[in-house]
């Protein structure tokens, strides 16, 4: 019988990939562990190798092809005893089988790959323009991933103090491939691969910046950092302060930060509210690419020390990005990213698109939502969500985090602190659930933040 | 098979430490065994002495107005460890070099010659203090002579010690960067990953374990399982030395050693300096771990300050002229004590600055 080779996930993230180069061909005898093609996600080119015997029958797409969904069939190899030259393609009978399911047969979702939870957290939706673009400025499309790694690039070209040091930065090109091509410009002494040793390089990052550099110190992920806290807290937070002004510490941490994909409890987690809460810190959190880039740099440029929050699920993701020799956006400042009257939603990195995408299904209903995206948690811009509490008295919070002791709690005390008179009903937070992120499909879709949820918030706050 | 003592340990240079393991670890030892002390002027000498003594009867000032309740919080002294920053950094060159040290660093500000007065002020939370006030005892800095703390994290210092000489390395400065830290902090994991990149990207460090004998109260047999600290580097290929901690001219001897080590590019060097502190821990330790017999042993026996007192007087310096000395430490120190209690404390104002550099 033939046997299907299809696009295989190659990452916990990957939806797509692109068939980057056939390493056989039609008519080819193939044993286990052959190497058949290689496959390039957003991540990385991966190899992907046989795990069966036989003759490659046909190859169903062609090398080069991008876009190819995770799970198509993209070869048959004919088994033994069969004839390669006869081998069909097969027809697109999953797809036939999904869309009219016999009766008394199993329906054909059972077969289907389990949907994660984080699936919900994707938004295609477009994001404006930021208020600090000029009119006139020509916009490119640049994944969010790109954004980062130029923000890193230009910095690093105007300034000879910066320096870039994690896991996989250098040779591997970044374990989320942010990093990408620094080496080669930059050279091993300013790109510098580090052991797996956490506290260890947070402490030289934060020594070499009270030392005169500049460091942005990645992290593979933010859940190791936790490993490195100490010296964020303790050595970069409080020096300025404990010694009178005296001694800086210009320092960026920076790597992605909240739940990816199906990682489970101890790879997924938002430390926004954890670093938020210290004096001392600056703690960005950015949405689009536009926002990554401009407050990148800032952050880079900064004198403070810097938590630099990213998203796994976001690096891919394109948007408009502004065509700008020095694009630098202002630190500790909010974003109005739809205007609108009735009600208002808060919200920060990954939040802004389900944010966004609640506000157009409300506008269906006659709802004119307004939509902030904090960027920076701290210092917090108070001043923009109470201006826009003041319009549209009503307020929810969405936040990819756990709800207890959250961003979203500060921005509800806030609001009834400062802005109590303003509000025609009481401020609501949607996140996560208060759980441990579970592994199981159906589970993490229940535990995270989607759309949906906010949409009904929002109406519980209009009282509909 | 025992190895036999072999010329080469004695004879060759730093150069072959990359070719020969056993020669590489323990050649720094085997230098500074060959010649153990540094031969000072008499004014050097007098110098060194002069600050060990200043540092002793600046900790001694410190514990009383502590008593009086004019310190507060946690105050570690330094008395009894005095060779050890005197004599170590008496070594360094202060235009290039960095130092950098734990909790109980009023010793090491000293002996960089930083003034006593903003740093007794600092300790009585005054405004005139060298962090303002907004410091305290554990975390004073002063970036002008190139100490950059006063880390009340133990081991924290070690990492942020390597990121130091990462700098001076990044920069090609020719500074060395100098990480004080105890016998207790030499247990943190974080001490071993930097060893490990110290090493690893041969960065021009010294890591100096003061070895007083205690980590807190848990005596070091107590605590470690390694209680040669000197040999806690050979993991990672950092060439160790024993140094006797109680004499300031076999701790400038052997510093001078590593320093040629390090400035030579080879990477880290870590000595262990074998010392005794004599009061306790913090001013709240209860002493209950340790007898008074044996602190008084040292004291009488080991004393660095009487140690290079005997050694002044044997080149011909007058015990008057040492008194002389001594009342003129003692007035310098009862200046900054009366200059301390009587700076204003900080205006209500400074509560709000230096949280960030910059406005957003």
């Amino acid at each position: 019988m033939a046997i299907e080779l299809k696009m295989p996930a190659l990452s916990p993230t990957m939806e797509e990939g692109k068939l980057a180069k056939w390493l056989v061909k039609e008519g080819d005898e193939v044993s286990s562990g052959d190497i058949l093609a290689e496959i390039e996600t957003d991540k990385a080119t991966m190899e992907f190798e046989s795990i069966d015997e036989g003759v490659v029958g046909k190859i169903l797409v062609a090398e080069g092809t991008e876009g190819v969904k995770v799970g198509t069939v993209i070869a048959v190899l004919a088994g033994e005893g069969e004839d390669a030259s006869s081998v069909e393609a097969p027809a697109a009978k999953a797809e036939e089988s999904a869309e009219a399911p016999q009766s008394g047969e199993k329906p054909a979702e059972d077969k289907k790959p389990a949907e994660s939870g984080t699936a919900n957290l994707h938004s295609d939706i477009k994001t404006p323009r930021g208020p600090e673009v000029p009119h006139g400025t020509n916009m490119k499309t640049s994944t969010v991933r790109d954004a980062l790694r130029d923000a890193m690039a230009e910095e690093m070209r105007r300034d000879d103090r910066v320096f870039v040091m994690g896991e996989e930065v250098a040779e591997y090109q970044g374990a989320y491939k942010v990093t990408q091509g620094l080496l080669a410009e930059f050279g091993p002494t300013r790109v510098i691969d580090t052991p797996i040793t956490e506290y260890g390089f947070a402490g030289i990052g934060t020594g070499a910046a009270m030392g005169g550099l500049r460091p942005v110190i990645e992290f593979m992920t933010f859940n190791f950092a936790m490993q490195a806290i100490d010296h964020i807290i303790n050595s970069a937070a409080k020096t300025n302060y404990m010694s009178g002004g005296q001694m800086r510490c210009p320092i960026v941490f920076r790597g992605p930060n909240g739940a990816a994909s199906r990682v489970g409890a101890q790879h997924s987690q938002n430390y926004g509210p954890w670093y938020a809460n210290v004096p001392g810190l600056v703690v960005i959190a950015p949405y689009d690419a536009s926002d990554a880039k401009g407050l990148l740099k800032a952050a880079i440029r900064s004198d403070d020390p810097v938590v630099f929050l990213e998203n796994e699920l976001i690096y891919g993701r394109s948007f408009e990005l502004p065509e700008l020799d020095d694009h630098v956006l202002p630190i500790g400042k909010a974003r109005v990213m739809r205007e609108g009257k009735d009600v208002t939603i808060v919200s920060y990195s990954i939040g802004v698109g389900l944010a966004l995408e609640a506000a157009e299904t409300l506008a269906e209903e006659g709802l004119d939502v307004e939509v902030i995206d904090l960027r920076t948690l701290r210092p917090l811009d108070k001043e923009t969500v109470l201006a826009s509490l003041a319009k549209t008295n009503r307020l929810v919070v969405a936040e990819e985090g756990f709800p207890v002791c959250s961003i979203a709690s500060e921005i509800s005390a806030i609001c009834m602190e400062e802005g109590f008179d303003d509000l025609d009903a009481p401020v609501v937070r949607v996140c996560n659930e208060d759980v441990p992120l579970p592994y199981a499909a159906n589970l993490e879709k229940l535990a995270l933040i989607d759309a949906k949820r906010v949409v009904e918030a929002v109406k519980k706050v209009c009282y509909r | 098979m025992p190895k036999a003592k072999t010329p080469v340990a004695e004879t060759a240079t730093v150069a072959d430490a990359s070719t020969d393991e056993d020669f590489a670890l323990h050649s720094l030892q085997a230098a500074l065994d060959a010649d153990k002390r540094y031969e000072p002027s008499k004014e050097e000498l007098l110098h060194f002495y002069e600050q060990m003594l200043l540092i002793r009867r600046f900790e001694e000032k410190a514990g009383q107005l502590y008593g009086l309740g004019l310190i507060g919080g946690f105050c570690h002294l330094y008395i009894g460890q005095e060779a050890v920053a005197v004599g170590l950094q008496s070594a360094l060159d202060g235009s290039k070099d960095s130092v950098i040290t734990g909790y109980r660093d009023h010793g090491h500000m000293l002996a960089y010659g930083i003034d006593p007065k903003v740093i007794m002020a600092e300790l009585t939370g005054r405004e005139a203090g060298i962090s303002k006030g907004k410091g305290g005892s554990m975390h004073m800095f002063s970036v002008e002579h190139r100490f950059y703390g006063g880390h009340g994290i133990v081991g924290a210092q070690v990492s942020l010690g390597a990121g130091l000489a990462f700098a001076h390395k990044y920069r090609e400065d020719g500074g060395v960067a100098m990480a004080y830290f105890g016998d207790g902090a030499a247990n943190q994991g974080q001490v071993y990953e930097s060893f490990n990149m110290a090493a690893l990207w041969k960065l021009p460090i010294i890591f100096v374990i003061e070895n007083n004998g205690y980590a807190m109260g848990t005596a070091v047999k107590r605590g470690s399982a390694e209680t040669h600290f000197h040999r806690r580097g050979t993991a990672f290929r950092i060439p160790g030395m024993s140094v006797d901690g109680m004499d300031v001219l076999e701790v400038r001897k052997a510093a001078e050693v590593a320093l040629e080590y390090v400035r030579g590019g080879n990477g880290p060097v870590l000595m262990e300096l074998n010392t005794y502190r004599y009061r306790g821990h913090s001013m709240s330790d209860p002493a209950k771990y340790r007898s008074r017999e044996e602190v008084q042993d040292v004291r009488e026996k080991r004393d660095p300050i009487e140690h290079a007192k005997a050694e002044l007087m044997g080149m011909g310096v007058t015990e008057e002229s040492l008194k002389e000395l001594d009342k003129r430490v003692r007035s310098q120190v009862a200046q900054s004590a009366d200059f301390a209690e009587n700076s204003p404390e900080p205006v209500a104002s400074e509560l709000y600055t230096d949280v960030l550099v910059e406005s957003y």
